[in-house]
């Protein structure tokens, strides 16, 4: 082995007894300190398996949502598409300023319920449309505009029931996948840093003292001896 | 909770909405998009934005991912800008790691 890696080597063998000497905690090896580590230990070992158990279950949740909101987006575009395409047949039958006119003042005056419910202590939003309409649903005279104009605003009114799922959906998603991803970080922080560190901890509290028993019973067997 | 509902984006996709009752606020460009949804987003609580604005203010969208309120949903516009299979996918990655939906 040359120098250069004889120290490199030394110096790696370094590294790891200090890595191994930083996993424990920096506390006096008393009784006193054994027991609170212990408790720590066990509440540590609970809220782990807990979060844990909450991780699954919010993964559950999520891949229900993840499959609901690719269904309903399919739908919505191609329902939207479809809709757009006659809008613009409209468009090209009319001119704009008529259309313009025609579509300025709508009939019709949405407003929406806005609760939240909570998914996992998530809170998500959950809409209801509730659609206060004033005569006829269309907002002009039928002589103004063709026939594919009307049944493009029927179109799209028919679809907003499902935009607004899809609205719900997304955000609960999104939201999902966020918290998701800080619980786990949760649950990797006590499995591969707290839990071992304080084992670890008790561990080299445990040894401490039976190193200091031990050492008590030689002086007494010494001090018996000599006398 | 009362809430209104309203729609950003461009001209030619958000007419028919406002015939079917959705408060519409045209936009242009990327700037003035911005500069509508920070105001629209303060008296609305469900906002539909056109696709191709949703694809250019990726970053700035996800402000509104914090709370439930306001709920900003990016709807298709015509062409497809593949933006809804684009954000599944991202969801699935941060919150999974696996692909459970397209297997591609």
């Amino acid at each position: 082995m040359t120098r250069g890696r004889l120290t490199h080597f030394l110096f790696y063998l370094n590294f790891k007894f200090i890595d191994k000497t930083m996993a424990r905690l920096n506390v006096n090896p008393t009784r006193m300190e054994l027991k609170k580590l212990k408790a720590r230990l066990s509440t540590a070992t609970r809220g782990h398996k807990l979060l844990k158990d909450k991780s699954d279950e919010m993964v559950r949740r999520f891949t229900v949502l993840l499959k609901e909101d690719k269904r309903l987006r399919e739908e919505v575009e191609e329902g939207l598409s479809s809709a757009l395409r006659q809008f613009a047949v409209a468009g090209a039958l009319t001119p704009a300023y008529v259309q313009e006119t025609a579509f300025s003042m709508p009939t019709v005056a949405l407003q929406t319920e806005c609760e939240t419910q909570s998914i996992m202590g998530v809170d998500v939003p959950k809409i209801k449309l509730s659609e206060s309409t004033e005569g006829s649903r269309l907002p002009y005279a039928y002589s103004e505009i063709t026939s594919e104009a009307d049944g493009s605003v029927e179109m799209v009114s028919a679809l907003l029931p499902k935009l607004i799922r899809l609205a719900e959906v997304e955000k609960a998603v999104r939201l999902l996948a966020d918290e998701i991803e800080r619980n786990k970080r949760r649950v990797n922080a006590l499995e591969y840093i707290m839990i071992p560190q304080l084992e670890e901890t008790i561990k080299y509290i445990r040894d401490k003292l039976d190193e200091n028993e031990r050492a008590s019973i030689v002086r007494l067997m010494k001090v018996k001896s000599v006398k | 909770m009362q809430g209104k509902m309203a729609i950003v984006g461009n001209a030619a996709t958000i007419t028919v909405f406002k015939a079917a009752g959705v408060d519409a606020f045209p936009v242009t460009d990327e700037k003035s998009a911005r500069e509508t949804l920070r105001r629209v987003a303060r008296d609305y609580s469900v906002i539909f934005l056109t696709e191709d604005y949703a694809v250019k203010l990726k970053d700035f969208l996800k402000r509104f991912d914090e709370e439930a309120y306001p709920v900003v949903l990016p709807i298709p516009s015509g062409e497809d800008t593949g933006y809804g299979k684009e954000f599944l996918k991202s969801a699935m990655e941060r919150a999974l790691g696996v692909d459970i939906l397209f297997n591609d």
